[in-house]
């Protein structure tokens, strides 16, 4: 029925969404942004009913850039399969919503990745009391797995590649997975490692679970928006480039005042201190600096919503910056 | 001016004016509708069109009782499993509903108090809560039954837990085949036996025990060749093994809980058209057959039944609708029918939104428009024969 109704939606607001995404955004007030339907770590309503996480933030950031007020973002949340309808009929204006980069959905369904938030890679978690130590051992097991996702995909391709046999459940969000799990209708639970850290830390008991150690795909998760409105992408881009390139630079939420003055011309440009880049996205002039004030640079909101210091636990890894051992990188900022 | 007033005061020019009118402007609609769908796919670069039918699915669909699925099938097997998912589950939740409705339905009219509360309290309590909650009140029951390592077992032969009902799967072996002619034969010839005793009967007033005949067809013949031919059949009994149950046939707890959650709900609604369908039999009509001598269960049978069943079986056919549509609510526990499917994980890795949505929704079309030609097939066999 919901893809039903977008469908319906795309020819209805057709007009609407093609005028310029920004003007639109500007014009409404606040950014509409799709998230997940709840995932620790990357975008859950906190104790005091507040969404946070990484993608949580990517939407707060995109929202200080255009408002410099981190709060006018209504967040919408969308399941693994309503994502795309809900994006491609205009009803959101992105989504920062774990979503995996794929050519399919670059280039057939119409949309845009504007680049990368997270590297992660799909997982399997199960009871430790099950006794297995790698994934090549579950032959014949019973996996939950979301439907409409590449996670599905990459299964099919694992099990087959290994030849040995396997049952799906299929289920629709994290929540009815880790039902699933726990209730013992499925033996395995695969999703993005990071989901896994996600649903692990949300356990009764997080001991009796173990993530096993393969790791059986990429999967890019970034930020998407619909393809054709290239202004509006790279408002997104750049916002969550702006704040990878602080962390490059060493400007945090903490001394960006202080480094207003640094001597360092990148910093002064990305600050807005130099140049017209706020001109050139039809931005203010600090909505750089607006970003890192109050979100923080990647590494700031990574350490607060999934760094080992939270329930998560998920090391720096390959999100670490390309000059420590990762493969975070963002093009310069001139 | 003149002749203006005349053409609209003429009322068949006024009425086909303004059909002409309605019929216009409704294609038209329609035509508004596909031309901005078209405009704006292509203007999001939405690729259309069918070649993803033949491309390989990529993800597996664990149940498919009729089809061996493999994750390098196509998505136009996908489409054919879950059609015959949803038909298998309509099938089975048609008949088990029409069964739970009549007996509810004559329980009702009954004079057993307590039997009349049961059944008043389970239809209206039915009929009142929306579907979607009962479907997944029995799927969260059935989860929490014991895990699979901790099956419950019955004489070492079925296995009850989360994961299913396990049980024997019959084998049939050389021979098999003789049973089956037989069983086959003894239902065709059953059918010949009716038709001549009820001619018989007309002609002469002479009965025949039909019933018992065609039981002991039906059911001994088979039965007794099986034997003399030493029970060409064996059973391949589940067995736990690593994760799961090997072997055996397996009820998926999706499918009992659409099953039980369709059935229930479907039959409180037949059971009030049942009751209507009795009550609309004038009480003339049981005096006059009681004042002929005819016995209790016979003035049901033959004079009750056949006269009710009049008011019933429109009401019924939209039932068997509903009961149909409803299946494709299994997405809400991830029963594999087509909405789930094709509809659904299909239509979401390819993203051909539109397309999936025209054959699902034609796909329903058919399955509705051929149960209403059956239905109506019948409608008109049972209708008063003027002679």
């Amino acid at each position: 029925m919901k893809k039903l109704l977008s469908i319906f939606a795309v020819s209805v607001f057709a007009f609407a969404a093609n005028a310029g995404t920004l003007d639109d955004v500007k014009n409404r007030g606040f950014l509409k942004c799709g998230v997940t339907t709840g995932l620790a770590g990357f975008a859950a309503p906190d104790d005091s009913g507040e969404w946070a996480g990484l993608d949580a933030d990517m939407c707060r950031a995109v929202a200080v850039a255009v408002f410099g007020d981190r709060s006018k973002v209504e967040f919408i949340t969308t399941t693994g399969k309503s994502r795309f309808p809900t994006l491609a009929s205009g009803e959101v204006d992105m989504l920062a919503r774990n979503t995996t980069w794929t050519i399919s959905r670059d280039v057939n369904l119409g949309f845009e990745f504007v680049g990368v938030n997270f590297y992660d890679g799909q997982g399997f978690m199960i009871p430790s009391s099950l006794g297995v130590s790698s994934a090549t051992e579950l032959d014949g097991a019973t996996v939950c797995i979301q439907t409409g996702t590449t996670t599905e995909l990459n299964l099919a391709d694992f099990f087959r590649l290994n030849g040995i046999s396997y049952e799906a459940l299929p289920i629709e969000t994290n929540d009815e997975g880790k039902e699933n799990l726990f209730a013992g209708r499925c033996d395995v639970y695969t999703t993005d490692a990071s989901g896994l850290s996600s649903t692990r830390a949300a356990a009764a008991d997080p001991g009796k679970w173990l993530v096993l150690p393969e790791i059986i795909s990429k999967e890019p998760l970034g930020p998407l928006v619909r393809h054709g409105d290239h202004q509006w992408g790279d408002v997104v881009r750049w916002s969550l480039n702006a704040m990878i390139i602080a962390e490059e630079l060493g400007v945090t939420s903490e001394n960006v005042d202080a480094q207003k003055s640094s001597n360092v011309p990148e910093v002064l440009r990305l600050l807005g201190v130099e140049g017209s880049y706020g001109e050139m996205l039809e931005l203010a002039p600090d909505w750089a600096y607006q970003i890192i004030k109050q979100i923080g640079n990647y590494s700031e909101s990574y350490e607060a919503n999934v760094g080992p210091d939270t329930p998560l636990e998920i090391a720096r890894g390959l999100n670490a910056l390309w000059t420590q051992g990762g493969i975070l990188y963002a093009p310069p900022f001139r | 001016m003149r002749s203006n007033f005349n053409f609209f005061s003429d009322e068949k020019f006024r009425s086909i004016f303004f059909q002409t009118l309605v019929i216009g402007l409704f294609a038209l609609g329609i035509f508004f509708i596909v031309q901005t769908t078209a405009y704006n796919l292509e203007k999001r670069n939405i690729a259309t069109g069918w070649r993803f039918l033949s491309d390989p699915a990529g993800f597996d669909i664990s149940f498919s009782p009729f089809i061996n699925f493999k994750s390098t099938d196509t998505h136009l097997d996908v489409y054919f499993v879950g059609v015959l998912n949803t038909l298998l589950v309509s099938f089975c939740g048609c008949i088990a509903a029409t069964i739970l409705g009549f007996l509810v339905g004559i329980i009702r009219l009954s004079s057993n108090w307590l039997l009349v509360r049961v059944a008043y309290i389970y239809v209206e309590f039915t009929r009142n809560v929306p579907l979607l909650l009962q479907i997944i009140l029995w799927y969260s029951i059935l989860i929490q039954l014991p895990r699979v390592k901790q099956s419950l077992e019955f004489l070492d032969t079925f296995f009850i837990s989360n994961r299913g009902i396990y049980s024997p799967r019959p084998i049939f072996e050389n021979g098999f085949s003789y049973v089956f002619i037989a069983f086959i034969l003894a239902l065709i010839s059953s059918f010949i036996i009716r038709r001549w005793a009820k001619k018989r009967q007309d002609d002469t007033g002479q009965q025949f025990p039909v019933i018992s005949t065609a039981f002991g067809l039906i059911i001994l013949l088979p039965l007794f060749l099986f034997f003399i031919l030493g029970s060409p059949m064996s059973f391949d009994y589940p067995a736990l093994k690593g994760f799961n149950f090997k072997g055996g046939m397996v009820i998926r707890p999706e499918f009992i809980a659409m099953f039980l959650a369709l059935t229930i709900y479907t039959a409180a609604f037949i059971s009030e058209t049942v009751r209507s369908g009795i009550l609309s039999v004038t009480k003339g009509q049981r005096e006059a057959s009681a004042s002929l001598g005819l016995k209790k269960s016979w003035i049901m049978r033959l004079i009750i039944i056949p006269q009710a069943l009049r008011v019933i079986v429109p009401p019924l056919t939209s039932q068997y609708l509903n009961l149909t549509k409803n299946s494709s609510l299994g997405i809400a526990v991830g029963y594999a029918d087509l909405v789930h499917g094709f509809g659904g994980i299909s239509l979401n890795q390819t993203g051909q939104a539109i397309e999936c949505m025209v054959i699902v929704m034609a796909t329903y079309l058919t399955i509705s428009l051929t149960i209403s030609v059956f239905m109506n097939i019948y409608n008109r066999s049972i209708q008063f024969k003027e002679k």
